[in-house]
């Protein structure tokens, strides 16, 4: 894991005001890689991608992204040097066409690559047909898993590094957030975008994920490849919600989580 | 029916100018959700503008028109760069007291440049008195002109909207404006050319009135009247903005000849008042809630 990281948060803190959303946050994505952090409601998941595109300063620690430090950058900036954001709950620009949200995806890309921008939405239409079938309709009128899927075009349109994913599941059926994981496998896969991803529902994320962290309430509490994850006891209990109890059962109210 | 028709034609030509103040408005208030209420004052500043262009500087007034834009829209900019952004993040309130503010102080300092002052003046233009006859119509060449530049105007900024990058970008950002910060779109330079935009359409409703009217310091109360005119094209509506300025120029001038006096000055109120029990988006309105 340790080899050719490409983005890496030592110690990072930030706050809404004077709310501390996550409290000294230290992660590692390695290039290529799918990376998640896991963790309920307002553990600070999102804060975490905020502070990283640069919505948010940190506090203090410190965000290297190819060995130099992005922290405290003009989130424009950020998106030039190849770090793209899928927020949460999809943020299209509903009158605008799906079209026209993908251009505005490649926004910070010089006036130059135009026909090199063209090419790319048909590519991003290769893996999101319906896209395409919706290519003059406004935004707003898309369903949501198809909002995702805009969302998530609309970023690759910046051509990142990496991506991060900001809940894709949130909203949707579990064959559609199936369908959505797929082929965020293959855009990692195919085109070498490195993802980290923030999810709340553990299940998916860990299948697909290669690495993870568990964060809670602004804390990282566990990390370990998907694999290792996937077998611990409390994520289980906690994040699957699989117990392996025997004929009488586990007494729930006396089982703490082991990290604390 | 003749005079019917004449009267529709300069009701036009008034609903022009209150279409191109209302834009004024709207553009501002989709990008920013704030109401600029100096939008009347940064006409008249655009009418005392190509008066000392035509006549300080002895331009010919096309050029001066031009010239008066541009200086508009940089001042539109640097009036954003200057009060707004500094208050950004305050509530709306804070923002619209100080729009408010501004002006004031635009018509306060308007009348302490000696050339300026507090007279009333007279733009001279190359067509002035010319009519021109169509069947038994008269128009007057004044009124053909505000039209026929309006329609350009909103030709221009039509493409710019809907076919230019930047454009784009405007709209992106008026609709979603965590998202364009999200793509990279520079959101606060976007603000500032919308600001810029707005007082260059503005400052070429002030040249299109100056000529019918006169230009003065209070010229810019206008402004309440093409308030109206946003609220009935359903205020956030660029094309509503100018539909409602001709509704309320068409109804006005109608109401000012068939009506008895005194109707004319208050039809515009009575439109709205009308448009907001029957229908209170507007004709145009966008349904769109905000989602939380």
């Amino acid at each position: 894991m340790a080899d050719d990281v490409i983005l890496q948060l030592n110690n990072v803190e930030s706050a809404y005001g004077p709310v501390k959303a996550i409290r000294g946050v230290s992660l590692k994505v390695s290039q290529g890689s799918i990376v998640t952090v896991l963790g309920a409601n307002g553990a600070g998941k999102s804060t975490i991608l905020k502070t990283i595109s640069g919505i948010i300063d940190p506090q203090k620690g410190s965000i290297l992204y190819r060995n130099e430090p992005i922290q405290k950058k003009d989130p424009a900036w950020i998106v030039r040097q190849g770090i793209a954001h899928v927020p949460e709950g999809r943020e299209i620009f509903p009158l605008l066409s799906v079209r026209e949200n993908l251009i505005m995806g490649a926004y910070t890309r010089p006036m130059g690559e135009k026909a090199e921008v063209e090419r790319e939405i048909e590519q991003v239409y290769g893996y999101f047909p319906i896209l395409k079938e919706r290519t003059g309709q406004p935004a707003g009128q898309l369903s949501g898993g198809q909002q995702q899927m805009l969302a998530i075009s609309r970023a690759l349109l910046a051509k990142p590094t990496i991506m991060l994913l900001d809940e894709p599941s949130l909203g949707l059926s579990p064959k559609l957030t199936h369908e959505i994981f797929e082929i965020i496998k293959r855009i990692n896969a195919e085109r070498g975008v490195t993802i980290l991803l923030v999810e709340q529902n553990a299940r998916v994320a860990l299948k697909y994920a290669d690495y993870g962290y568990v964060l809670e309430v602004g804390r990282i509490v566990m990390e370990d490849p998907c694999a290792v994850l996937r077998e611990k006891e409390d994520v289980k209990e906690f994040y699957l919600g699989i117990k392996d109890s025997g004929v009488r059962g586990t007494r729930r109210w006396k089982k703490k989580k082991t990290w604390r | 029916m003749l005079q019917f028709l004449q009267l529709i034609a300069s009701g036009v030509a008034q609903g022009c100018i209150y279409g191109l103040i209302a834009l004024g408005f709207v553009l501002i208030y989709k990008a920013t959700e704030t109401v600029n209420f100096a939008q009347g004052d940064l006409m008249m500043v655009g009418g005392f503008l190509g008066l000392t262009g035509t006549l300080a500087l002895g331009l010919p007034f096309w050029a001066a028109f031009v010239a008066a834009l541009a200086v508009m829209f940089f001042f539109g900019m640097a009036l954003e760069r200057a009060v707004l952004r500094p208050l950004l993040g305050q509530p709306a309130f804070t923002v619209v007291m100080a729009t408010i503010g501004v002006g004031f102080l635009a018509r306060g300092l308007v009348t302490m440049i000696p050339e300026w002052g507090t007279d009333t003046h007279v733009l001279p233009v190359p067509y002035k008195d010319e009519i021109v006859q169509v069947g038994g119509l008269v128009l007057s060449m004044e009124h053909l002109v505000v039209i026929a530049v309006t329609a350009l105007l909103i030709l221009g900024l039509y493409l710019l909207f809907k076919h230019t990058r930047i454009g784009i970008a405007m709209q992106a950002t008026s609709q979603n404006q965590l998202a364009a910060f999200y793509m990279g779109i520079p959101v606060r330079r976007i603000n500032m050319l919308i600001w810029g935009i707005s007082a260059a359409v503005s400052a070429c409703a002030g040249l299109l009135l100056a000529p019918i009217t006169f230009v003065h310091a209070n010229m810019g109360f206008i402004g309440l009247k093409a308030f109206p005119a946003a609220v009935v094209g359903g205020f956030g509506s660029i094309p509503g903005a100018l539909v409602g300025g001709l509704i309320i120029g068409i109804v006005e001038t109608l109401a000012g000849f068939y009506l008895p006096e005194g109707f004319k000055d208050i039809a515009a109120y009575i439109v709205v008042l009308v448009m907001l029990a029957v229908k209170p988006n507007g004709l145009f309105g966008e349904n769109l809630r905000k989602k939380v």
